[in-house]
């Protein structure tokens, strides 16, 4: 197991898109175990920060720092270098709007195939689609998944591999009542292990601790 | 390694799924072997002449409908954008889709090429020289395409822009491919012409993974 101490800081953030001023002066920092909610009306940009941490946009000024200080063993057989590793893209996860499910393959192909490219145990699928509320149909084609299902799919993508960081967009759309308190409970264990979380929701997220829960209202420019 | 195996395999495991754009790709290949030779008459000794540029010609046209398919599919369900977090670069991971694409749009192609020189009445020489020649030259035709698909992939119907984009640099693949082909020049032109088919793709596969993932990052802001 690996002692680790980490932040994610985002300083004087501005993004234009298509020549339009999105975000301007965006200033947070979140230590392990804390998350970020982004609340704001439609078209304020909750999407588009998230995206920028990301790493798919390009912002226009600004800095996105993650620290991270470990006291770690290196396993064996790892197969990138130490810089690699350590970037903020190898080190999250996004879960947006556009699913990533291809419809052709069984729920498990699919969940296997994000295990392997994000470097996870190929055991965790099975576990990650139990818990999500999938176990009965880890053997159907994704097509035959309604919405809230395939949403529950996506999620099961956060448990298939370690990363320090989640962002993510609407977590609970499409969702019933019992997949609300999934994300609930999932955000909070991922905070109990030292993760960090930035969510953008409308709706209300009931986790235990409020005390490390921030709010950060975006605003129409 | 096993995560580069793990996306080829889901690649051709999802070209599986989908037959029909397998098989129309065949047709459309076959289909302009037939076509020529009742376009330009029963001269068979004619024929046999020209069998190598229509050979090429076909393939390159084939090649040309399947290049949509490289990226557009996991563009539009955002596959491609959770493949940036993967735990090996994405560059990588483009050249893994490129072995996956030659394997099932290229592959069946080359093994339709024994109907293509039975109706263009190639003898037995000839048709193995075009086989080498396509198995050669098709990875850079692929290479060059992937360009062309990464820079259009954000266009609602880039389809036909692809293949324009790409034309001019595809040229020297089509000159050298169809002399590597032809036994009747002069005393070692033949060798000469697939060794330098064999650096255009040598060159082109190592080189555009970086500017495809370039193009990628840069079309999907």
């Amino acid at each position: 197991m690996q002692q680790q101490q980490q932040q994610l800081r985002v300083n004087n953030l501005s993004l234009e898109r298509s020549g339009r001023q999105i975000l301007s002066d965006i200033n947070f920092a979140l230590k392990e175990g804390e998350a970020l909610l982004l609340r704001g009306d439609n078209g304020v940009g909750k999407t588009s920060l998230l995206m920028s941490i990301a790493g798919y946009l390009h912002i226009n000024s600004g800095e996105i720092e993650w620290e991270i200080k470990r006291d770690t063993k290196r396993e064996e057989g790892e197969e990138w270098g130490e810089e690699e590793e350590n970037l903020l893209i190898k080190n999250l996860h996004f879960i947006g709007h556009q699913q990533a499910i291809k419809p052709h393959l069984t729920l498990e192909e699919n969940l296997l195939f994000w295990c392997q490219l994000y470097g996870g145990e190929e055991k965790w699928v099975q576990e990650a689609l139990i818990r999500v509320g999938l176990a009965n149909a880890i053997s159907y084609q994704a097509a035959l998944l309604s919405a809230g299902q395939s949403k529950r799919l996506s999620l099961a993508r956060l448990l298939v591999a370690n990363r320090p960081i989640w962002l993510l967009d609407e977590p609970s759309s499409a969702l019933d009542k019992n997949g609300d308190k999934l994300v609930a409970d999932l955000i909070d264990e991922h905070l109990d292990g030292g993760g960090i979380a930035i969510i953008a929701t409308h709706l209300n997220i009931e986790l235990k601790n409020k005390k490390r829960i921030k709010t950060l209202m975006l605003k129409a420019i | 390694m096993r995560v580069f195996l793990a996306i080829i395999k889901r690649d051709i495991k999802l070209a599986a799924h989908s037959i029909g754009d397998m098989l129309t790709l065949i047709l459309f290949f076959i289909m302009v072997g037939v076509l020529v030779p009742i376009a330009i008459g029963p001269d068979k000794e004619f024929l046999a002449n020209i069998a190598p540029g229509i050979m090429w010609i076909a393939a390159f046209l084939s090649s040309l409908l399947a290049l949509d398919r490289i990226f557009r599919p996991d563009h539009e369900d955002g596959s491609l954008l959770a493949m940036r977090h993967s735990a090996i670069s994405f560059e990588l991971i483009i050249f893994a889709k490129l072995i996956a694409h030659w394997i099932s749009a290229i592959l069946p192609l080359i093994l339709a090429t024994p109907m293509m020189a039975l109706m263009l009445n190639m003898d037995m020489r000839n048709f193995i020289n075009s086989v080498i020649s396509l198995i050669v030259g098709t990875p850079a035709l692929i290479a060059f395409g992937a360009v062309g698909a990464a820079i259009t992939v954000s266009l609602k119907r880039g389809g036909l822009i692809a293949p324009v984009l790409i034309l001019p640099l595809s040229l020297p693949i089509l000159i050298f491919g169809v002399s590597s082909i032809k036994i009747n020049v002069g005393a070692g032109t033949q060798e000469a012409a697939l060794l330098i088919l064999a650096a255009i793709s040598l060159i082109a596969v190592s080189l555009t993974p970086f500017a495809t993932a370039l193009a990628l990052r840069l079309t999907q802001e």
